[in-house]
């Protein structure tokens, strides 16, 4: 018999033989790419709150092809759900403020775009968005209406031919620096109440000021949108979508990239964990050597494994065009509460060293606190699921 | 312009390498392997000299089964075609076989305008193949280039030396190899791995080329490893306690080790 080689204490399960060759190759030029380009900047960044040349960056992660990278057509690479759900993974193995970057700009603008706007939208926007050249953000949430969207209070108003947007919407990545936000708006009930629009930031009326004093997703631009009298022409809404379900359709895509990503800040944390536990002595032995420390990493392994297969599962779902949104929100409500606690009890292990930034724990850890709220908060899907499983809507 | 780049598949230099027992041959089934990295430079230079004009990249390997990995990576970065020359009898060959096989496997292909290879193999780390290579080839050979450029029937590189830079001009076909200096060598895009699936790899053995065993392996080899020994475990460092007169110590210590 030949010797069997070492497990591989970060794939114990052996989820790995789950995936083709191809979605490996997918994962390792992404891996390349980050250990090379981002990993060893983005504490800092995350320290001064900046992305050093984001718009180079940007173009970057588009020639590699990560921009919109599940879509069909139009200069995207047309990948498979499970091939973008790893790029997630490692994305977010980094920090969740890079893999927001492309969350946003491909799930949310670009999908949105792809999936309800006009084929003149889709030219003029979802070319130089996929290349990295132009930026998008979505504006949906607004500074007093968060998980209850469709009280909405920002207004979409018929002006002769053109629209008019006023209102505003807040806590919106990459608002700051895109090019084109796709923004939904209120335009009363005789054009079918909400809608969403495709509007250009050089727009006379849109200003988007940086929200600052943030302690999370630091490497990651989080804005304001103010729309005061934004004047568009006609074509600028998606023509068919109207209500709610235009939103939600595009936020189902990301979160869908949030049950993969969330496991990647734990992954890292989990690993950090486990390497400094063998490398650092107290009471004359490594800290890995200690009952209670294995317990926990057994703990955290077992979650980690478990949320892995939760995300593939779903990926498989989404490839072969069976997923259901209530099936998200079992893996976004799963994988990132048990993610954020994977990062909570790694930092445990590195006593005072979990605090700092020489260690990716923390700024894990805080990245998750956003992730745990944005794209439905856990106590929404938590929601969502008691609906699916009594038929009781619980939250209106 | 055609191009040919010989590229190795070697084991990966972040986990552990070995020799096998019986031969003492470097273990490459064993363990994780991957392109050679100086062989990812060769590669990206040869992919900028073909986008700017036109032509084909052809990469070439010799190895075993898995060295297919290091063909399927240079096809993922963009290379148009592969070759695979594997044959259980180059097992154990030297850098003088090596180059023989090379040399008949790049013929065979046709007759490239510039043959680009790496500085050297992470592995072996000798350096040799290329000017075995180009002599086989009756080619000028032009190494550890830095810079490269090609105008109309001309190659010019530069080499930086320790001294000097020098400016090197040489005749179309020719031999290269170039330096980590070169370029940043690219990530393969997903486009670029999607694609790699449909390009043609060829795989030949030495009856392919007209080459007989016996010239090749273990056995016809110049140069043998006789013997190996793994590398002592790193002793722990000199740690100096200060009693006032920690800098003397430190001073002391680097004088010793001749570095003041
Ligand atoms: C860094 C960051 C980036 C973001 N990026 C974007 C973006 O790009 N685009 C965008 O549109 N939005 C974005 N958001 C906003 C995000 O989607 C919202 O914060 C989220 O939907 C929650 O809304 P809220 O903050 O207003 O909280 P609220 O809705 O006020 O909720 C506060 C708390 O009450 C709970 N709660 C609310 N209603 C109920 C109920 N019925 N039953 C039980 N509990 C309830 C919530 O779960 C939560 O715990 C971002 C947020 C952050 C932090």
């Amino acid at each position: 018999m030949t010797p069997q080689s070492p497990l591989d204490p970060m794939d114990l399960a052996g989820i790995d033989d789950l995936l083709s060759d191809e979605e490996k190759a997918i994962r390792g030029t992404v891996r390349a790419f980050l250990d090379k380009r981002v990993e060893p900047f983005v504490a800092d960044w995350f320290e001064r709150g900046e992305i050093d040349d984001i718009r180079g960056l940007t173009k970057e992660l588009g020639a590699l092809g990560l921009l919109g990278m599940h879509l069909e057509g139009y200069g995207c690479a047309g990948m498979s759900a499970v091939d973008y759900g790893l790029a997630c993974l490692e994305l977010e193995a980094t920090d969740s403020g890079v893999r927001s970057l492309v969350s946003v700009q491909g799930s949310l603008a670009m999908f949105a775009i792809h999936r309800w706007g006009t084929e003149e939208h889709r030219g003029r926007w979802l070319p130089s968005m996929a290349t990295g050249e132009a930026i998008g953000c979505f504006g949906l949430t607004e500074p007093d209406h968060g998980s209850d969207p469709a009280s909405m209070r920002t207004r979409a108003r018929r002006v002769g031919d053109d629209w008019v947007l006023d209102g505003a919407k807040m806590w919106i990545t990459n608002g700051s620096i895109a090019d084109v936000a796709v923004v939904w708006a209120n335009a009363g009930e005789e054009h079918g109440g909400i809608r969403g629009f495709v509007v250009p930031t050089d727009s006379p009326g849109f200003s988007a000021p940086e929200i600052k004093h943030k302690l999370s997703l630091r490497a990651s631009v989080t804005s304001e949108l103010v729309l005061d009298g934004v004047r568009l022409p006609g074509d600028a809404v998606f023509p068919e979508v109207r209500g709610l379900k235009g939103p939600l359709s595009c936020l189902s895509e990301a979160r869908y990239g949030i049950v993969w990503g969330s496991l990647g800040a734990a992954r890292s944390s989990l690993d950090t964990a486990r390497r400094y536990s063998i490398e650092r002595e107290q009471f004359g032995r490594p800290l890995a050597g200690f009952q209670l420390t294995q317990q926990k990493l057994a703990d955290m392994a077992l979650e980690l494994v478990k949320g892995q297969l939760l995300a593939l599962h779903l990926g498989r779902r989404k490839d072969a065009g069976t997923l259901r949104p209530e099936q998200v929100s079992l893996g976004k409500l799963n994988n990132i509460r048990e993610a954020i606690d994977i990062c909570r009890m790694s930092r445990t292990i590195l006593g005072a060293n979990g605090i700092s930034l020489e260690y990716p724990i923390i700024r894990h850890m805080n990245n998750l606190e956003s992730v745990l709220t944005y794209e439905g908060t856990v106590e929404m899907h938590t929601l969502v699921i008691g609906q699916a499983m009594t038929g009781q809507q619980a939250f209106r | 312009m055609n191009i040919v780049v010989c590229v190795k598949y070697v084991p990966d230099a972040q986990s552990d390498r070995t020799f096998n027992e019986s031969d003492n041959t470097t273990d490459r089934v064993g363990v994780d392997g991957l392109l050679s990295e100086l062989d990812e430079y060769a590669v990206e230079e040869a992919l900028k000299l073909v986008e700017a004009g036109e032509g084909e990249v052809t990469v070439v390997t010799v190895g075993p089964d898995q060295a297919a990995d290091a063909l399927k990576k240079a096809l993922q970065m963009g290379a148009d075609k592969a070759v695979h020359v594997k044959d259980d009898a180059i097992h154990g060959s030297d850098a003088v076989a090596t180059s023989l096989v090379l040399a008949e496997a790049i013929k065979k292909t046709g007759t490239p305008d510039l043959v680009i290879t790496g500085m050297a193999s992470t592995d072996g780390t000798m350096s040799v193949v290329p000017a075995m290579l180009a002599e086989r080839l009756g080619l000028p050979q032009v190494t550890f280039a830095s810079e490269l450029s090609v105008d109309g029937s001309t190659v010019t590189i530069r080499r930086d030396g320790d001294a000097a830079s020098e400016t090197i001009v040489a005749t179309l076909p020719a031999l290269v190899s170039v330096t980590d200096q070169i370029n940043e060598p690219r990530y393969p895009s997903f486009k670029g791995i999607m694609a790699a699936k449909k390009k043609p790899v060829e795989e030949w053995a030495l009856a392919d080329l007209g080459i007989d065993a016996s010239q090749v392996g273990l056995d016809a080899a110049w140069t043998k490893v006789e013997s190996f020994t793994k590398r002592p475990p790193r002793e722990q460092g000199q740690i100096v306690t200060d009693d006032g007169d920690g800098g003397t110590k430190l001073a002391e210590f680097l004088a010793a080790q001749k570095f003041v």
